[in-house]
């Protein structure tokens, strides 16, 4: 009754949502082990050791695993046999890879679970966070995937044992050609306590980046957007928050010149207080919000970040 | 070389469905169906490449009720040549969809499978990772953009950190994002045209699939409502709000 959780990480650093993961993997009931598979990445399995909870990490650390790509990962995985279940957090690792293990497996996957209500029973949502389904996976292993920002971390203060594994066998189906990630000093999005995000209504990268950075940078925000401002290239797509994007649930969502679409809502109204500020006093995204501000963001951003 | 695109009938993106009060699931009844948005774009970039000489045929292949046909007639009349519709009375689910559309690939050896990256209403973003495993094929998911050249799909894929580019020996999978381009409505006359496009009928049954859903369906609820919220007048009111409500704490 054991449950494998795969590690979120860059190589480098252990991603936080693989601590909330965690605590999702632990409410399977048995016990947990976690996963590190990447290149260079021993810092990665120290700080894995050290979350409560898990009682071994699982060190992989070859080049054919530095960009974790799906077919090498898998055949990883699959290698580990001991396992009933298997969790990796909903990022686009682990939905990129634990539908090809379910598969493999002849299991059907749970994608995105909100909560465990058993040890086979889980709650999901689907049309965007319309219908919140509860599911029993009859399949005798699980696999499954949590959307993280349902769960609270793991504490530190742990110290499992650490394991070593030799790489598996490579399918080669795939070889990694390079990658295009836009710097940013900003917190993480889906770790962020605060998150301020701008919509079409800015016009410009260059507005939308004028506005929105000081403000951010009083706030210690990152700043997400729509996808109609991502479409337009105001914000770069890692930054799109909704049905299709990413899912957050910070302290404070501050929504500024968006609409408030079904898909746009499904990614951020799990957040604990919704700001809205929009010049449409009927834009559905104020029936959502806590505090509503109807008005023009072009005069109202600037006053706020002097404010604060 | 051929292109082989799965496309699912769902709920029209712009609909904000009903759960049913019974809790037994979402109220379907005369909504308005369409093709699954990230459907569209596979079947527009299917049409691309073969107006751009790379692909020669594009079929397209949809797993549901009977219904599923009308869908199947949108993709031909943006341009897909021939259609298969497989036709089940379950509520059929990634896995067994990846098995089915497996045996469909069987028989069709295409050289390229395109899927959406999530259907929207399950939105489960399973089915292209669970076929590419089925094939033992590469899978480029999320794409944002393709290219084909020499046998090999170039993939840029939207990830959490922002763009990954892989390449992956063909045969293999793409699953689309939003931005790998927008679809093309149909002219009328295609419309028309597409009426007469070849459209072969088969049930899961004859495909030896089975179907049977693994995941029971417990019950289905609509989310809690969030309690309703109060307009303030300026920034300066906003900000002593949030202090008040401790939303601002640095
Ligand atoms: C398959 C699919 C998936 C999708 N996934 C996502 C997703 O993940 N995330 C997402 O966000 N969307 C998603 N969408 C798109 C979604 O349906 C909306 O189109 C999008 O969210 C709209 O973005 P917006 O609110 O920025 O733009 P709009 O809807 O155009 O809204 C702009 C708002 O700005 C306001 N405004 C204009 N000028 C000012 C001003 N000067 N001051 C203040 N306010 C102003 C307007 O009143 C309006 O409310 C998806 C759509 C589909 C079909
Ligand atoms: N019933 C179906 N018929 C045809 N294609 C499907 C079906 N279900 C899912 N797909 C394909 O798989 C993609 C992802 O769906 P899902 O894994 O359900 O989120 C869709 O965009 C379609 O391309």
């Amino acid at each position: 009754m054991t449950t494998l959780l795969l590690a979120e990480h860059d190589n480098k650093t252990l991603d936080p949502r693989t601590a909330r993961a965690l605590t999702a993997a632990l409410a399977l009931g048995g016990p947990v082990h976690v996963l590190v598979a990447g290149h260079q990445c021993a810092a990665v399995a120290e700080s894995a050791r050290q979350l409560t909870g898990a009682t071994r990490v699982l060190l992989a650390d070859d080049p054919a695993y530095a960009q974790a790509l799906a077919e090498p990962l898998t055949t990883l995985i699959l290698a580990q046999t001991a396992y009933s279940a298997f969790v990796a957090a909903a990022t686009s690792t682990g939905k990129n890879v634990m539908p090809r293990v379910a598969a493999l497996l002849d299991v059907m996957q749970v994608s995105e679970i909100t909560a465990v209500l058993g040890p086979d029973t889980f709650q999901r949502p689907t049309y965007a966070g319309n219908a919140i389904e509860a599911v029993q996976a009859t399949d005798a292993i699980k696999v499954v995937t949590v959307r993280t920002s349902a769960f609270a971390e793991a504490k530190t203060g742990g110290d499992a044992e650490l394991v070593r594994l030799a790489p598996a066998v490579d399918p080669a189906l795939s070889r990694y050609v390079g990658s295009a990630a836009t710097a940013s000093d900003r917190p993480d999005l889906t770790s962020a306590k605060v998150v301020i995000s701008g919509g079409r209504a800015f016009g410009s990268q260059q507005q939308f980046d004028a506005l929105l950075v000081p403000l951010a940078a009083k706030l210690n925000a990152a700043i997400g957007a729509s996808r109609a401002a991502v479409d337009a290239g105001y914000a770069s797509n890692e930054q799109q928050v909704g049905q299709t994007g990413k899912i957050v649930a910070p302290d404070l969502y501050i929504a500024c010149g968006i609409s408030g679409a079904i898909q746009h809502l499904a990614g951020m109204k799990e957040s604990h207080v919704i700001v809205a500020i929009n010049s449409d006093p009927d834009a559905p995204i104020f029936q959502y919000a806590d505090f509503g501000l109807v008005g023009d963001l072009f005069e109202i951003l600037p006053e706020l970040t002097a404010l604060l | 070389m051929k292109i082989l695109v799965a496309i699912k009938r769902v709920v029209d993106s712009s609909i904000s469905i009903r759960v049913k009060a019974d809790g037994s699931g979402v109220d379907l009844d005369n909504v308005k169906m369409s093709m699954n948005p990230f459907c569209e774009i596979a079947v527009e970039q299917a049409i691309r490449l073969k107006e751009q000489g790379v692909a020669t045929e594009v079929v397209v292949v949809s797993i549901g009720a009977a219904k599923a046909e009308d869908t199947l007639r949108a993709a031909l009349a943006m341009g897909a040549d021939r259609a298969i519709l497989v036709t089940t009375e379950h509520r059929a689910e990634p896995l067994g969809v990846a098995k089915l559309l497996r045996a469909v690939a069987l028989e069709e050896q295409p050289d390229l499978i395109l899927l959406g990256k999530q259907a929207i209403d399950d939105d489960a973003n399973q089915t292209g990772q669970m076929l590419a495993a089925l094939l033992n094929w590469g899978q480029g998911t999320f794409a944002s953009a393709l290219t084909i050249a020499d046998g090999i799909a170039t993939v840029t894929r939207e990830v959490d950190s922002g763009l990954q580019t892989i390449a992956l020996p063909l045969p293999a999978i793409v699953t689309t994002d939003l931005r790998l381009n927008t679809p093309r409505f149909a002219s009328l006359p295609n419309i028309m045209k597409a009426r007469a496009k070849p459209l072969r009928k088969a049930t899961a049954e004859e495909f030896g699939v089975d179907l049977t859903p693994r995941l029971k369906l417990l019950s289905v609820e609509a989310p809690p409502k969030r309690p309703p919220g109060i307009k303030v007048a300026s920034a300066a009111e906003l900000v002593t709000r949030l202090k008040a409500a401790g939303a601002l704490t640095p």
